[in-house]
């Protein structure tokens, strides 16, 4: 047993397509794990195994948060709202998935409708982080992370809207991908903001976010209409030098209010690049010290329109005894809705409402413009944007819940590449202390590239971890 | 920047009953976040075009032909409450 969870997830496949491994018992050595888990990371785990599927996943099985939509399964984005809602229907990418031979072992806790970044918001009660079980594990994707960092899952699929892969990668010490904003089809994930909203992979390793990414992409889906044709295919990353590659660090992203233990560990990685053969070198983007505020300005316009729709008529929770229907709606959404998603509605709805649209929405979009035009502008000199993937290691549970602004603080280096679509990637690059003192917890690595630089982005980053070696040895107990 | 019968405004227009209690702290937590909103006001952004989507796409159109469609059981199943194949709301006349 112990022997297959050891083994990575494209390990796993290659002993499957070998004839080495049986994929019935990989998926059930997962299931009694994620049965088992004592981290909350998953919300449902799958009762028996499924029929096998050939495919080059080699029948791995996946862990999926709960904002994907999977028919007959409970699907909640993490909301009392869609309390054992089970769709009719499956997300696109969870489809293709499991047709490629990577069928569904659960469904993981997150921040209700992804909107957090520590994963308390849930409905369904906190994670906590295998590393440290008095700790977050960052959100939204905070499920996702947890379990394939403690191995009660070989890999899961998670959203990134703001930094919601790359986040809790970081403080989970394993790796993230925020795939080009179209490249992955969003039918069927639970919207918060559309715009902004991607599918992405969360992993062992660098080589399994590659294998798991390269069957998510493909032909646009007819289904989604922002979704767009990957050009080319993702392939499996080889590389083992940074020679020729021009890394640029934003001034911007990498000063105030990043804690020292994480600074120096982002310092050491810059180094390590260097010695790979990277040249480094400060850039700057301007605008990004804006993006954060920008950004909760857009994503709780788009949320306080996507939310709309639940309104206890057509599925999830409905409040009893309304007698009419403005009464049913406004009971409804207030009993469903957890507190910080009240709050994004409050604050989308009074972006948007008379009189303050121009003054931000408005602003908001314009601003989202120079932030794309400052990464554009730092791409014709450089290959990909460095920056430590969250300003600290995970912190306390119940440490930012007071203060909304302290926990959005979590997305400041993360926001500016959501809000001009282009990918990026966490890799986990050493440990540091937390501030107070304590054990040493994982420090996350962020790298950014051009719109479908994925392969580019997945290359280096794999070099990196290769000469990093990082021991991404959590507490494995699930 | 934000007062309690703004707020009471703001939850009307998003359909969404706040008690006393949860106004007042609305008000509050509301103020912080918009303070910090605010700094994007010294921008000069006048002459900026506004970005609502990141990827180049013109009207992504599929060709208009009909497609089979949910069952209607299947889509009233979730229902809180069906008459009529249909999905029943409360009304005062009922």
């Amino acid at each position: 047993m112990s022997e297959i969870i050891a083994l990575s997830a494209a390990q796993a496949a290659d002993a499957v397509q070998r004839g080495e491994l049986d994929a019935g018992e990989l998926f059930e050595a997962y299931r009694a794990r994620a049965a088992a888990d004592q981290l909350n990371a998953f919300v449902w785990v799958a009762e028996g195994v499924p029929a096998a599927v050939e495919g080059p996943l080699g029948g791995v099985p996946l862990a999926v948060k709960d904002l994907f939509c999977t028919e007959g399964v409970p699907s909640q984005s993490g909301s009392r709202i869609l309390e054992d809602y089970r769709p009719p229907y499956t997300a696109t990418v969870v489809e293709r998935l499991a047709a490629a031979g990577a069928p569904l072992l659960g469904k993981t806790n997150q921040d209700e409708f992804a909107m957090g970044s520590s994963t308390e918001n849930s409905a369904f009660g906190a994670v906590l982080n295998p590393w440290d079980r008095r700790r977050v594990p960052g959100g939204s994707s905070g499920g996702s992370a947890a379990a394939v960092a403690a191995r009660s899952a070989p890999w899961a699929l998670g959203t990134d809207t703001g930094g919601s892969i790359r986040q809790p990668a970081a403080l989970c010490g394993i790796v993230g991908l925020k795939p080009t904003y179209g490249a992955v089809s969003r039918y069927g994930m639970i919207a918060f903001a559309s715009s902004l909203d991607q599918a992405g992979p969360l992993t062992r390793d660098v080589t399994d976010a590659a294998l798991l990414y390269s069957r998510m992409v493909g032909p646009r889906d007819p289904r989604d209409s922002t979704s767009l044709q990957f050009p080319g295919a993702i392939e499996r990353p080889t590389r083992s030098d940074l020679a020729g590659v021009r890394i640029g660090v934003p001034g911007e992203l990498t000063g105030e209010g990043i804690e020292p233990g994480v600074l120096a560990a982002f310092e050491q990685t810059l180094e390590v690049a260097r010695t790979l053969g990277a040249s480094v070198e400060r850039c700057a983007l301007p605008h990004a010290p804006h993006a954060l505020a920008a950004y909760y300005v857009l994503a709780p316009a788009e949320a306080s329109s996507n939310l709309a729709r639940f309104d206890g008529v057509r599925y999830g929770y409905r409040a009893a005894g309304a007698s009419d229907l403005t009464e049913m709606y406004t009971r409804t959404r207030h009993d469903g809705f957890g507190a910080e998603v009240k709050r994004r509605i409050m604050l989308g709805t009074y972006a948007l409402s008379s009189g303050y649209y121009d003054a931000f929405y408005g602003r908001a979009q314009r601003v989202r413009t120079k932030i794309a035009e400052d990464f554009a502008a730092a791409f014709e000199r450089f290959d990909f944007i460095a920056t430590p993937t969250a300003p600290g290691v995970a912190f306390e549970l119940g440490a930012k819940t007071a203060d909304p602004l302290a926990m959005y603080l979590n997305d400041f280096c993360t926001v500016p590449m959501s809000l001009a679509g282009i990918p990026a990637i966490s890799i986990p690059c050493g440990l540091a202390e937390p501030p107070g003192g304590g054990r040493e917890l994982p420090v996350g690595f962020q790298l950014a590239g051009p719109a479908f630089s994925e392969n580019a982005l997945l290359g280096a980053s794999f070099a990196l971890e290769q000469a990093l070696a990082f021991d991404g040895s959590a507490p494995h107990e699930a | 920047m934000i007062d309690r019968e703004e707020v009471r405004h703001v939850a009307r227009l998003a359909r969404l009953q706040l008690s006393d209690a949860e106004v007042d702290r609305m008000a509050v937590e509301l103020a912080g976040v918009l303070e910090h909103i605010a700094t994007i006001e010294q921008l000069d952004l006048d002459d900026v075009a506004p970005t609502s989507h990141v990827v180049a796409v013109e009207n992504a159109l599929r060709a208009d032909e009909p497609q089979p469609s949910l069952p209607r059981e299947r889509a009233l199943a979730s229902a809180p409450q069906v008459a009529d194949d249909g999905f029943a709301v409360p009304s005062p006349q009922a």
